[in-house]
């Protein structure tokens, strides 16, 4: 061995194992499913290869509006989570000191001691006909008969809400703790009032935190099972679902795989488009 | 420096392969593939103690176990337990399964009937490849006060039972709906044009159908708690469902319908890359012991095809068994037929269908 | 807006203010008015109350009592927002996501200004602090004087009345410093602004201001000219704080009119100038020298007539061109005194260890009663 091949080994040697767990845990899988997405099944073991898949979502309006419903909810579970989350996160950042602060993250944190199934289940046990806050209308007198919270897309986007809360206040806590206070004092004392402070300093300055939160809550709500279906009821329609469908209970994994794809086109074209939109990089708001 | 990095990656990945093969050639294990209930903990303890193999339980229902065979082509598992219609269409198509060897089951301790029925229903290309395990049917669980109008699936959609019905939204539901308007589903198993109309007709009335219900349910325990709360008071669901329920409300219990239970039968199959099938015949013959069997239908709530496993069978059950199937009904069981391989595209279409429309 | 000309010529009043943080009190009855258009320093050592004071003054904190005027008009209880002042942050916060345009544009919107005239307006800011081309940078483009120079040109393109500003230079490298000292002076000057200057650097407040003000335990011992205070303190702490001084502590033996004994632990007699009013015999006293009222002299019949002698060794020459000093130790007291040596060029090869003669006269050496002064202020002294 030369000396001058040593160091080229030695890299090559300390990047294996990453390049294999990126090849074989990343790449290897998308390759295989969209190998699988492109192969139609003509007849019981027919298969051939072409875009039928794909077609039969554009065609099947069902799936089309599973699609775009799936889609326009995760980005109003973002938003409402977004507008939830950033009083608190201020709150938490900029006007607690000391120990209430880390209590109240604390508080955040909470719910995440159980799974999500638990989680779902307490929701359900609060929201239901014969549930808490149901008979505790009507015995308050507000209510004179059962009133179902279950079962309805706010039920849904709540539900969402609930399970996203903390993947947003993480990271505004973080970049709304990194802005000085004078930036804010200076921005009162040059004229600027409550609203202007906010939008013209605060907002901008913890942009990077509400646009990496924005991406992990739309990403969790978009690839949520359990929550949309164990809340949404009967008339819950989520894509995730329909994957689910397609691989285990309809034993099509070829069409399955091509939803698969098309909902990683889906949050990378919605992502793309926030980032534009905020003018924000990637590197920008996950570095 | 590199010498010494490169020998102790070797030595690593070494140490890992003689780990993984001294796993592999320690105590026999079986690894099972089945439903929740049927290798209770006492059952699985018993069969170490007679032959030294450990069960490993893996549980799970009909589509997962088909698709976790089919993603491995069928090995993981040394022995699975899907419903005997689902065994042919899966193994046409995917061939997952291995064919039985029969001289290796002790057919006497199976009843007869039940045993060629398994046989004729799992052979492909002459080849059986299942044998009878548990069976039940599914068919209305009822507040026998409340829904008392309730005798047949279609009598879901009265208004009497309005937003206090609870279905699932899967194959069974299809199938049983075209039962109770006068149709027969399996009779159409091989007419494809045939099943669609029928499939059609029956979404059509689930569509109807749809402002009735308070929710399809995906888990026995959600429906339980429905049932139990009192905010569904009519719902198709399994025999073992509504007998769970008898037991702690008197006027809930299994109802057969009028157009009648659909009948099921769990069966044992062995997986086509199953690595212990010795341990697989041995559980098989030791579970199909009539005493072993009451155990099983103990812990499952359902019976078994085992040959005189009556006797030893929980008289309460018995009882409630007897309530719920007087013997007309019994006669009525319409039992599931192989599914032929196409005819699950067509029922999800129409599922998928009746879920996206709107309840009024 | 109603001025009365009884207070038009000053922009800034405080009647008997006072802040305290629980048991704490920051600024202690203070009262003082800043004529208009002139430079005011607070000079004191951290935690006297002066950024206490300044903040009073931007309105970030309320006085629990007395009246704070601008122009005329009383500003208690009136928000940051809406005084005619304006601040520069001791860090500067200018904001990183805008750039230097927006930065001084950001006030004239929240002032409504007609978008159209904003870019003129801003222009003409960069014009008046010589970068003409920095608009279109960010923040992080600039060097540190450039942000400086920004961030006062953000507040007073507003024409505020009066602009604060909390130790701005603190972040700045020496050199830096002392070219921004003047800068700030001539920029105070162009746009002929009151500005109040925050410091604990008496030589930024000598060089820069009209009048100082020198602030300890929330009051202000004394308010006058860099002159004022450097030839005539009028407390020990003004004298030892502003400027650098010797100094020696002792009791009273003797006096005569002005002219008071000393004699310090170690048994050195001394002699100097009341500068309190109520000094008597055996009060503890402290005595002021300033290194330049020394005299040195390589023998001793050079200090004849001179009423405070001492013999010495030289301990240390600190060598700082025109700023030269000598540090020449006691050998009886071990009392170490500094000396600005002369420009004559005589002392020019001075050794350590070389003994020196010093001399001060008594006019120039003060005597004040002994001021209990914690061990920070005096690390904040020297």
């Amino acid at each position: 061995m030369t000396n001058k091949t040593a160091p080229k080994l030695g890299l090559i040697l300390l990047m294996a194992p990453l390049l294999i767990w990126l090849f074989a845990l990343i790449l290897l899988p998308h390759v295989d499913m969209f190998m699988l997405s492109i192969t139609e099944k003509v007849a019981p073991r027919v298969y051939e290869t072409g875009l039928g898949n794909y077609g039969e979502f554009f065609a099947e309006p069902l799936y089309w509006n599973t699609y775009a419903r799936t889609a326009i909810m995760s980005i109003l579970t973002t938003i409402v989570t977004l507008v939830i989350a950033f009083p608190v996160s201020y709150y938490i950042a900029k006007m607690l000191r000391g120990r209430m602060k880390a209590v109240l993250f604390v508080l955040c944190l909470l719910p995440f001691w159980v799974s999500e199934l638990v989680r779902t289940f307490g929701w359900m046990i609060l929201l239901r006909e014969t549930g808490i806050i149901s008979t505790f209308l009507q015995w308050a007198g507000l209510a004179d008969q059962p009133i179902e919270m279950l079962y309805t897309d706010a039920t849904i986007v709540v539900g969402l809400v609930y399970t996203s809360m903390l993947f947003m206040v993480v990271p505004l806590v973080t970049t709304l703790e990194s802005l000085d206070d004078s930036y804010i004092e200076a921005g009162y004392d040059l004229g600027g009032n409550g609203f202007t402070v906010m939008r013209e300093i605060v907002i901008p300055h913890a942009m990077p935190g509400i646009v990496s939160g924005c991406i992990v809550v739309f990403m969790l709500s978009l690839g949520n099972y359990l929550t949309p279906i164990l809340l949404g009821g009967k008339d819950s329609l989520w894509f995730t679902e329909q994957i689910y469908a397609q691989f285990i209970t309809r034993f099509n994994w070829e069409q399955g795989a091509a939803f698969g794809f098309l909902l990683l086109i889906l949050s990378s074209l919605i992502v793309w488009g926030g980032l534009k939109l905020s003018r924000q990089t990637l590197s920008e708001t996950m570095g | 420096m590199l010498k010494s990095k490169v020998k102790l990656i070797t030595g690593l990945l070494v140490g890992a392969s003689v780990f993984a093969t001294a796993n592999i050639a320690g105590a026999e294990t079986l690894r099972l593939l089945t439903w929740g209930g049927y290798a209770p903990k006492e059952v699985v303890a018993l069969f170490k103690k007679e032959t030294g193999i450990d069960v490993k339980v893996t549980k799970s229902n009909n589509e997962e176990m088909i698709a976790k065979l089919r993603a491995t082509g069928g090995s993981g598992f040394d022995l699975a337990q899907p419903s005997q219609d689902r065994i042919a269409g899966a193994q046409f198509e995917h061939e997952i399964y291995k064919p039985m060897d029969l001289s290796k089951i002790k057919a006497d301790r199976f009843i007869r009937s039940m045993l060629e029925g398994t046989k004729k229903n799992t052979t492909v290309d002459g080849k059986v490849y299942g044998v009878p395990h548990v069976w039940g049917t599914s068919g209305l669980v009822l507040d026998t006060q409340k829904a008392a109008s309730v005798k047949d699936y279609t009598d879901l959609c009265a208004a009497g039972v309005a937003g206090k019905v609870s279905y699932r939204l899967k194959r069974p539901t299809l199938i049983g709906f075209a039962f109770s308007m006068g149709m027969d589903p399996f009779a159409a198993y091989n007419d494809k044009a045939k099943y669609a109309e029928i499939m059609s007709k029956v979404e059509k009335k689930l569509i109807e159908c749809k402002g009735n219900v308070k929710s399809y349910w995906t888990g026995g325990d959600a429906l339980m708690n429905l049932v139990r709360s009192g905010e569904v008071t009519a719902a198709m669901a399994w025999d073992t469902g509504g007998w769970k329920l008898n037991k702690e409300m008197a006027n809930v219990t299994f109802v057969a319908p009028k157009s009648g239970a659909l009948g099921w039968i769990d069966t044992f199959a062995l997986p086509a890359k199953t690595k212990a099938e010795d341990a697989a015949y041995k559980w098989i013959n030791f579970v199909m012991q009539p005493k072993i069997a009451a155990m099983i239908t103990a812990a499952a709530g359902n019976f078994t095809a085992s040959k005189g496993a009556d006797e030893f069978a929980a008289a309460d059950l018995k009882k409630r068994f007897q309530s719920s199937f007087p013997a007309a009904d019994i006669d009525n069981i319409k039992w599931y037929p192989p599914v032929p391989a196409g005819l699950e595209d067509i029922e999800g279409k129409v599922l998928d269908r009746v879920k996206a429309s709107k309840s009024n | 807006m109603s001025s009365s000309p009884r207070t038009s010529d000053f922009d800034l009043e405080c009647h008997n203010i006072t802040k305290r943080f629980g048991d704490f009190t920051a600024v202690d009855d203070i009262s003082f008015s800043i004529p208009k258009g002139s430079f005011f320093s607070i000079l004191g050592p951290s935690g006297c109350g002066k950024t206490t004071l300044l903040r009073m003054m931007a309105g970030f904190l309320e006085p629990d009592s007395g009246d704070l005027r601008i122009k005329g008009k009383s500003m208690v209880g009136v928000p940051p927002n809406k005084r005619p002042v304006n601040m520069v942050f001791q860090h500067l916060a200018l904001f990183p996501m805008m750039t230097v345009e927006e930065n001084i544009a950001y006030g004239l919107k929240r002032q409504g200004m007609p978008k159209a005239d904003i870019p003129a307006k801003v222009k003409s800011a960069l014009e008046r602090i010589s970068l003409p081309d920095a608009g279109p940078k960010r923040i992080d483009q600039l060097s540190g004087g450039q942000k400086q120079r920004i961030a006062i040109a953000r507040c007073l393109v507003l024409d505020p009345d009066v602009l604060l500003l909390d130790e701005p230079l603190g972040a700045l490298d020496l050199k830096l410093r002392e070219h921004m000292k003047v800068e700030l002076k001539q920029l105070q000057h162009n746009f002929d602004t009151t500005f109040v200057y925050i410091t604990h650097d008496q030589s930024e407040a000598l060089v820069m201001s009209d009048q100082v003000a020198v602030m300890n335990h929330g009051v202000f011992e004394q308010v006058g000219t860099p002159q004022e205070l450097y030839y005539k303190p009028k407390t020990a702490f003004v004298a030892g704080f502003v400027g650098d001084t010797n100094r020696w502590s002792g009791s009273i033996k003797g006096m005569s009119g002005n002219e008071v004994q000393v004699e310090t632990k170690d048994g050195l007699k001394l002699v100097a100038t009341a500068a309190d009013q109520n000094l008597a015999k055996g009060q503890n006293v402290d005595i002021f020298v300033r290194p330049e009222s020394v005299v040195i002299s390589r023998k001793s019949d050079a200090l004849v007539g001179i009423e405070n002698t001492i013999k010495g060794n030289v301990e240390s020459v600190l060598f700082d061109g025109a700023n030269s000093r000598v540090l020449v130790r006691d050998p009886s007291s071990g009392d170490k005194i500094m000396v600005t040596l002369p420009q004559t060029g005589e002392f020019n090869d001075l050794q350590a260890g070389q003994e020196l003669h010093l001399g001060w006269r008594l006019a120039q050496a003060k005597c004040f009663d002994t001021l209990a002064m914690s061990a920070e202020q005096l690390a904040d002294m020297s």
